[in-house]
């Protein structure tokens, strides 16, 4: 018998209410100990599906939050199993002591995805659906979720429908050609197919594209900021949080460690996984303070975003500039702080030459001041590529798709490689054909019938 | 009733498809006896006398290197021979011949006199007896009745035969014979799903009517470059006629859209399914108003005989439509018309019905070729025979059955195609069809089928002499072309102007320079001497080989991938109503089609990658729980 699972379903920390999942044989048994309804003629164990009750969850017999129950009878859930959703207050201390209670009750701790490979086995979700509600529920920010929402809704489809006509027709072409070398079927120009080739290659390059930038949307991206000590990174990331994290005190080397805290960067969507870091100085005997420049370091190795602050009320400094070295080459902004204090533009005009060749791109501003928030959003989403990135757009959702739209891409650039090289058309036309199998591996559709339909409707052929 | 005989395999019909069924099974040592309405029309070509074509031309291949027929009936008989798509790649390389139509159907019943083990029998199949879900004999026309172990069903046009010309329509087959109708009710009483399809076939002329002068001219290939279908035939060969086109005119398409009421396609009399691929002259001018001409291609039927067949022609409009619009083409002014054009209606069965054996589900032992199985063409026909004809063969000697994997052949392609996704018109042989098209080439059908051939009894030892000896002559090709450097300086000097631009800058092993697309055989062979026996058709295989090795290596990766799924067998009990997440028609389809593997199951169309998904997941929970219980 498969155990009784239970997780929070909302994401942690955020909103005004949490929900917590429970599913399994044992669902409303459990539920039962830990739930007591408000009308104390209800119990849980009577309760129908697509009901609720109102009540008070209890943990260790002390009744704390005011909760509501929703319930749901197999095989009529998600997950097809006996299902019971939990609605507490948001944030982190209502939801833990429900799951702890639930926890003690017998429930056992969800796996990662565990709820949906259960909906799966028990027929309640196509492979597709199971992949896009899959990354629903990881997406992270107002973007991201619209984008793994346009898998459901087909848009995606529709895109890949678009590039599949084309091919289509290109294949359909070819056919009647090799198929009916006697007949009255324009010759098949190495031009024309170029160029389909070409053109269908770039719009697989946008979606595959579409797949980087979306996963930002939907993961967020992990973001260093870097600096000196006291150059104002903690005000930064207070600037980009919107309330005092980190401490900001004026002694140099405040910050020890390397911080984590997310983000929603202004209105661009994307969550920005921040990692607040040491100064970089050279640390001395401080033991402590060295370990802390060393994650700091290593952090600027895998970070997908870095965000360098200086400080323009001094002249750059050799550490500085060994700051800036080690940014080249990385997805980097150079933030220069405290414009304030910078004076006449020279300084800032000497900074930015300095820094120059180092960064994608340097921004002065003034962290302390609110209305730095806005060229700033600009500015990461211009570096992530996700400035121009319409949620609404289709995008490749999973690592299934993206697999597919690349091997299409692949192998239409196989096609391409074989006119170039002096090959048969016949070796283009299996090219092309692995191409359009590819992409009907996601659409269900049958390539070779659609193409001959095509072929008998677009040319008269045939004795 | 008198029983008249017993036989282990009877064929009925002795058309393409029953020619290579009766040979088969013959050959695999089964008392054979094939039925036919008359013997004076076996292997009769009631359309166009040619055979091959693009894909077409594959098959006639592979029925050769499995032991068939008909490859070495179309050499013998030949009149021009043609490798059609020369400059578009070796893998869609096709042989098409026009041929002799009477020296061949003289060639195929001598051929099937000959052939120990088997009987010919003129005469009507009216019923089958059925005992126990499995068929156990044969009634004819005449009362008899002849006990058997299996038969094989191969009635092309003559089933149900329904002939229209214009407001005319009745009863009959190809060429004057008679519809075969008893059968049809046999076979709907025994419950078969039948089905109505329909093709055409266009006039025959006499020759002295037209104007050749006024046609364009299209001889053969030149002599030195003529191939045989056959992996056994050697020798010189000679083109005996050659055919010519003319044009339909705006003329000609008034005539018709004038006179399409009395079309019985669009009169609405005729309610069977014609094919999408070979379209009446009335459909291309309704369909395709745009085009201010189309080609008719006039071939001649024989050297004994001055009819000429007009492809491009077919008609059911009625004679005097036919006279007025034929005369109105250049050329074709004072046309003679020996045979009008006709339309013909005909029952086949759903295939969807059939096992990859090409035996039926609803009575076993009852096996299926050609029209019959919903295919049109002599050669889908012919290739079909031959494999039904060998598993009715194997089945009756208690011997186990062959499928053809798709990847083997076309003619695996196309039984696949048949069984899994049925079909909604004629089915005609293309090459898009398969996604091994570079593997599957017609030049080495021999290396592909003939050792499967030879695994299940059909290939003799003169034919596998020929295929190993020519196999040896090919590895040690390989392995020379392999191991022998070939200086660029020596190829440059023996290189054309126009070969010397593409020769590239280093040079290497000779394989490594045929590599290179302006580098073909004929110039390496000027360097380091030709192979020994290594013939210009092997030489071409070689080369090919050797230059799409990158993209023949890509199709067998793709053949590696599906195999993993070819070899998850589905159990013949399997239930697929309980799936619940499998879509409704996907259940349907599934049940109906019961397919064998995970990978045919994937191919049904309504079936989807994700159902896919989850069917393998359903049988994997299956065999874990046989496991448990096992346990």
């Amino acid at each position: 018998m498969p155990s009784t699972i239970c997780a929070l379903a909302t994401p942690p920390g955020e909103g005004g209410i949490a929900v917590v999942r429970v599913s399994g044989p044992e669902s409303y048994p459990i539920v039962e100990r830990v739930f007591r309804p408000v009308h104390a003629a209800k119990t849980v164990a009577a309760a129908r599906g697509y009901t609720a009750l109102l009540g008070h969850y209890l943990l260790r017999g002390v009744e704390m939050d005011q909760t509501v129950a929703l319930f749901y009878r197999a095989p009529h859930s998600y997950t097809g199993e006996d299902v019971i959703e939990l609605s507490v207050h948001g944030g982190s201390a209502m939801a833990g002591g429900l799951l702890e209670a639930l926890y003690l009750a017998g429930a056992v701790p969800a796996g990662p995805g565990e709820f949906t490979r259960r909906a799966l086995e028990n027929g309640k979700l196509s492979l597709t659906q199971a992949e896009a509600v899959m990354e629903v529920i990881s997406a992270n920010g107002r973007q991201g979720a619209a984008l793994a929402k346009t898998a459901l809704d087909g848009s995606l489809a529709r895109r890949i429908s678009g590039i599949q006509a084309a091919l289509q027709t290109l294949a359909a072409h070819m056919t009647a050609w090799i198929d009916y070398p006697e007949e009255d079927v324009p010759e098949l120009s190495e031009g024309e197919l170029t160029l389909t080739l070409e053109e269908q290659i770039g719009a697989l390059n946008d979606l595959i594209d579409s797949y980087g930038a979306g996963a930002v949307l939907r993961h967020g991206v992990d973001c260093v900021l870097l600096g000196r000590p006291n150059v104002g990174k903690s005000t930064l990331l207070n600037l980009l949080a919107g309330f005092d994290r980190a401490i900001v005190t004026p002694i140099a080397g405040t910050t020890r460690d390397v911080l984590e805290q997310a983000v929603m960067l202004g209105d661009t969507g994307i969550r920005l996984n921040l990692f607040d870091t040491a100064g970089v100085r050279d640390a001395g005997a401080d033991a402590v303070e060295a370990e802390g420049i060393r994650r700091s370091w290593k952090k600027l190795e895998e970070a997908g975003l870095v965000l360098a602050v200086f400080d323009l009320g001094e002249p750059l400094t050799p550490e500085d500039l060994e700051i800036a070295r080690r940014c080249q080459g990385r997805p980097a902004l150079a933030i220069l702080n405290k414009q304030d204090l910078a004076g006449q533009g020279e300084a800032v005009a000497a900074a930015r030459q300095a820094l120059a060749p180092y960064f994608k791109t340097v921004l002065a501003l003034c962290a302390k001041d609110s209305a730095s928030l806005q060229p700033l959003c600009d500015a990461v989403a211009r570096l992530l590529g996700t400035a121009h990135l319409d949620p609404n757009a289709a995008a490749l959702c999973s690592a299934r798709q993206l697999t597919a739209a690349r091997e299409a891409r692949d192998a239409l650039q196989e096609a391409l490689d074989s006119q170039r090289g002096g090959y048969g058309l016949d070796a283009a036309g299996v090219c092309l054909a692995d191409a359009q199998r590819a992409l009907a591996r996601l659409t269900g559709e049958d390539a070779t019938e659609a193409t001959l339909d095509e072929v008998f409707s677009t040319f008269c052929v045939g004795k | 009733m008198d029983c008249l005989g017993s036989y282990d395999v009877i064929v009925i019909g002795a058309g393409h498809a029953g020619i290579e069924a009766g040979h088969a099974a013959a050959v695999l040592g089964a008392r054979t006896a094939v039925f036919t309405l008359t013997l004076d029309f076996i292997g009769n070509m009631p359309c166009n006398p040619s055979i091959g074509g693009t894909a077409k031309g594959h098959l006639v291949r592979e029925i050769d290197a499995l032991g068939g027929l008909m490859g070495l009936a179309a050499d013998a008989t030949f009149l021009q021979s043609k490798m059609l798509n020369r400059g578009k790649g070796p893998a869609v390389h096709s042989l098409r011949v026009q041929t002799d139509r009477k020296r061949y159907h003289i060639w195929m019943k001598h051929a099937l006199e000959q052939t120990p083990n088997l009987e010919l029998h003129q005469g009507e199949i009216t019923g089958i007896d059925v005992r126990d879900g499995h068929v156990c004999g044969v009634f004819t026309n005449l009362n008899g009745y002849y006990a058997c172990k299996c038969v094989v069903i191969a009635t092309g046009t003559a089933l149900g035969g329904r002939i229209f010309v214009g407001e005319t329509h009745y009863d009959g087959g190809p060429d004057g014979q008679h519809a075969a109708t008893a059968l049809t009710r046999d076979l709907v009483r025994k419950g078969f799903p039948l089905r109505r399809f329909k093709t055409g076939t266009p006039a025959r002329v006499h020759r002295r009517s037209i104007d050749f002068s006024r046609l364009e001219c299209q001889p053969g290939d030149p002599e030195e470059l003529l191939q045989p279908f056959s992996f056994l035939t050697h020798g010189a060969m000679h083109n005996k006629v050659d055919c010519y086109v003319a044009y339909t005119n705006a003329a000609t398409h008034r005539v018709i859209l004038d006179n399409l009421s009395r079309s019985p396609l669009y009169g609405g009399d005729i309610q069977g399914v014609g094919p999408r691929y070979c379209p009446s002259i009335e459909d291309k001018v309704v369909r395709f108003p745009d085009k201010d001409r189309h080609p008719i291609f006039v071939e001649p039927c024989g050297e004994d005989t001055e009819e000429m067949y007009l492809q491009g022609m077919s008609s059911s409009l009625p004679e005097s439509v036919q006279n007025a619009m034929y005369r109105t083409i250049e050329g074709f002014e004072h046309l003679e018309i020996m045979r009008p054009a006709y339309a013909i209606e005909y029952d086949c069965v759903d295939p969807t019905s059939l096992l990859p054996t090409l035996e039926s589900k609803v009575v076993r032992g009852v096996y299926g070729a050609g029209q019959f199985n919903g295919t049109s063409g002599y050669e889908e026909a012919a290739a079909q025979g031959l494999l039904a004809g060998l598993n009715a063969a194997r089945h009756a000697l208690g011997q186990s059955e062959l499928v053809l994997a798709r990847h083997t052949s076309y003619l695996g392609t196309l039984v696949d195609d048949l069984v899994t996704k049925g079909v909604m018109d004629p089915y005609r042989m293309m090459t898009s069809r398969s996604e091994y098209r570079l593997s599957l080439r017609q030049d080495n059908a021999d290396e592909r089928l003939t050792p499967i051939g030879r695994e299940y009894g059909l290939v003799d030892d003169e034919r596998w002499a020929a295929f190993t000896r020519d196999m040896a002559v090919k590895n040690a090709e390989v392995h020379r072309l392999e191991t022998t450097k070939v200086p660029l300086a020596r190829l440059r000097a023996a290189a054309t102007d126009a070969q010397r631009a593409a020769l590239g800058e280093s040079g290497g092993t000779a394989a490594e320079l045929l590599k290179r697309p302006g580098i073909d055989y004929g110039l390496v062979a000027k360097v380091i001497g030709r192979g020994e026996g290594v013939t210009p058709t092997m030489a071409l295989r070689i080369e090919t080989e050797l230059r799409y090795a990158g993209y023949i290596a890509r199709e067998q990766r793709t053949i590696r991938e599906v195999q993993r799924h070819e070899n998850v067998a589905i159990p013949d009990d399997f239930d697929y109503a309980p799936l619940e997440t499998l879509t409704l028609e996907a259940r349907e389809k599934l049940s109906k089609i019961r397919p064998r593997t995970l990978a045919q199951a994937g191919r049904i169309p309504g079936v989807s990658p994700s159902d896919v998904a989850q069917l393998s997941v359903a049988l994997l929970r299956r065999n874990h729980r046989e496991g448990e219980t096992h346990d």
